[in-house]
């Protein structure tokens, strides 16, 4: 459009009203404060506990919180339902495994690998942020070819790329170790770096989610003909989403590999893509809290059936749940949220201070 | 190479009667229903009573085969009809994603209920014996199952298309899949509609443990999930909703991981299924609905 053009049109039209900078931002960050206070209160209340097993439990819950809130990120923005982003999981860990084990260890079980790698010994932090960035760049590639399809198409497209790291991460045996598992890793045990990097990824999803393409994204998501009439370039937002998505991911999975010490490529595959998938259905796909929820309820629920199947004393006797009875009540307490709230249990919208506001 | 005509058409078979089940439930639902796998393991399990031995205890299979199949497929249609109406009934107004996860869910109570009854220790169990010695056709041997399979399935298929082509039934479940609101304000009953899907899904999630456990000779609660991975495959590469296609690209599937685990050279033979995935992602970029698309699954304005 010209300037001749731009003159002729009414004020309204030809100034609109700016809104004032980082409106949007003001009157959204509450949510991600909020659910980062209700992140670090369950870890101060674990640490001031001070008992290990809960310790390591919390430690659980964290890893999936990054790992949801990852999820959420191209999911719940897009719309498109990713079964593949575990396999950036999958990448982050072993990246993050490659990065800290001590160098002797590494020329015995995995001689195959670079020779700066088989020097590299690294603090767990800052492997944490290289691991992302590598998955993060290796979901920039695959997104670059995936993100031309939408629907069913692409969720089935995500799935072959996840099988295809999980074929190969369980057979190149100089490099990952095939199936047999990559120990070594140095572990962490205190919770705050996995809060803390909880909160760094809710507060990079509330970055993304208001962001110019995060908001593109939404509206692709919610009508894709207008958006894509409007000028939003779908598979470039999309591509943005899957990238910064596939880093969280990749954190997660570094974040993984420290809490337990071990990966295997088995880790990251089915077992966990239905469980993290389903915390965030359960959740609510469209909405950051219901992801964090979504991930609190459900580890909250199965570590309760846990403890039931291990025994609980009642007066002389101890009730005890038969063994596979917990993931039955699972998957039967899973049916039943979904069918009274099919929307999960937020819905589409996010905590706030005062009341529950849609999410625009 | 008549081995290998036989060996992928025999795999092809077996996903394509698996993408077939995946495909009559999504025409008429949109439901990508992940119990699927279980089912098939909870028909063949069916036959076995609960222990946790390895050697299995065999109660129904020890029926005479005219009546062990018929059982067989009974309780993988029972099975899918009573999942269709305790869990799926309410989940018909869900979107797409909602009802994958309940699904999921439901698959996982199965499989869980499976494994609480017999624990996860594979078992051995010979199912039909008879069918296991080699035969000799135009000079290649072959076990006779093999070919059984393959004749099973075409009969399948074509008993299903002049099921679907020429019965009332079948024109009403193509009727749904095409376009539902239009089908039911013509007079088509959305329950039963959908329950003949369900049944009919489940007596071929039957067939398919009939025929993988002969196959196999042994069971275990995880089998269904290999192949269902590959019908589920197979039925977005064929089109979704399209049965004709899922049938196409089940078969095209088990040519392909046959032909890879020949062809390509015996240092990147253990990534064969990363080839085959890859082969995937790029029939998708090329048709991203489907080799067959369906009629109706068009996304309208």
């Amino acid at each position: 459009m010209t300037d001749a053009s731009l003159s002729t049109l009414p004020e309204t039209l030809a100034n609109p009203r700016k809104p004032a900078p980082f409106a949007l931002a003001r009157k959204t960050i509450i949510t991600p404060i909020l659910l980062s206070l209700l992140v670090l209160a369950i870890a101060a209340l674990t640490v001031m506990l001070g008992s290990r097993p809960f310790n390591q439990a919390m430690i659980d819950i964290m890893v999936r919180v990054v790992l949801v809130v990852g999820l959420y990120i191209f999911i719940g923005n897009s719309g498109v339902l990713s079964f593949g982003h575990i396999g950036f999981t999958c990448l982050g860990a072993y990246a993050a495994a490659w990065l800290t084990i001590n160098p002797l260890m590494k020329k015995a079980s995995l001689p195959g690998l670079p020779s700066f790698l088989l020097e590299a010994r690294l603090p767990y932090w800052q492997s944490a942020i290289i691991a992302a960035l590598f998955a993060g760049f290796a979901a920039l590639i695959f997104g670059k070819v995936l993100m031309r399809l939408s629907g069913i198409a692409a969720s089935i497209a995500t799935f072959a790329v996840l099988a295809m790291i999980n074929t190969i991460y369980s057979n190149w045996e100089s490099v990952t170790g095939a199936t047999s598992s990559v120990v070594g890793i140095p572990i962490v045990r205190t919770l705050w770096p996995y809060a803390g990097a909880a909160v760094v990824a809710i507060f990079i999803a509330w970055g993304h989610a208001i962001s110019r393409s995060g908001l593109a994204l939404r509206a692709a998501r919610d009508e894709p003909t207008a958006a894509a009439a409007s000028g939003v370039d779908i598979p470039r937002e999309r591509l943005v989403a899957f990238t910064i998505s596939g880093a969280i991911m990749g954190l997660g999975g570094a974040a993984m590999a420290h809490s337990i010490g071990v990966v295997t490529p088995d880790t990251f595959y089915l077992g966990l893509t239905f469980i993290t998938l389903s915390m965030l259905v359960v959740g609510g796909m469209g909405s950051l809290s219901g992801a964090v929820i979504g991930v609190l309820l459900l580890s909250a629920l199965i570590q309760a059936l846990r403890w039931l199947e291990a025994g609980v004393p009642l007066g002389s006797t101890t009730f005890a749940l038969p063994k596979g009875l917990q993931e039955i009540a699972l998957g039967v307490i899973m049916i039943v949220i979904l069918a009274l709230r099919p929307a999960g249990l937020i819905g589409n919208r996010e905590i706030t201070l005062f009341r529950v506001n849609r999410n625009k | 190479m008549l081995q290998i005509v036989f060996d992928s058409l025999s795999l092809g078979s077996l996903y394509a009667l698996g993408a077939l089940g995946i495909a009559l439930i999504f025409g008429v639902m949109r439901l990508v229903n992940f119990a699927h796998g279980d089912v098939i393991a909870f028909s063949i399990f069916a036959l076995l009573w609960p222990s946790t031995d390895a050697l299995a205890i065999v109660f129904a299979g020890q029926l005479p085969w005219y009546l062990l199949i018929p059982f067989v497929l009974l309780i993988g249609a029972g099975l899918s009809v009573l999942c269709e109406i305790v869990v799926f009934r309410r989940f018909r107004r869900a979107s797409p994603a909602t009802m994958m996860i309940a699904s999921f869910a439901l698959g996982f109570v199965i499989r869980y209920f499976l494994l609480m009854l017999f624990t996860s220790r594979p078992k051995s169990i010979s199912l039909l014996p008879m069918l296991s010695q080699p035969v000799e056709i135009f000079g290649a041997r072959l076990p006779l199952l093999q070919l059984i399979t393959i004749i099973a399935t075409v009969i399948i298929l074509v008993g299903l298309t002049l099921f679907l082509r020429r019965t009332r039934f079948g024109l009403e479940m193509r009727a749904a899949a095409e376009n539902f609101s239009m089908a039911r304000m013509l007079g088509v009953r959305a329950n039963r509609v959908i329950m003949g899907a369900f049944a009919l899904s489940g007596a071929l999630a039957g067939a398919i443990a009939m025929i993988f456990g002969s196959q196999t000779g042994t069971v275990d609660i995880q089998m269904g999930a290999s192949i269902m991975l590959m019908a589920f495959i197979a039925t977005v590469i064929g089109g979704l909703g399209s049965l004709a296609g899922a049938v196409l690209a089940g078969f095209l599937l088990g040519a392909a991981s046959v032909i890879m685990q020949v062809v390509l050279p015996v240092d990147a033979r253990p990534f064969r299924d990363a080839f085959v995935y890859g082969a995937v992602i790029l029939v998708l970029l090329f048709r991203p609905q489907g080799l067959i698309a369906a009629r109706g699954t068009k996304e309208r304005v």
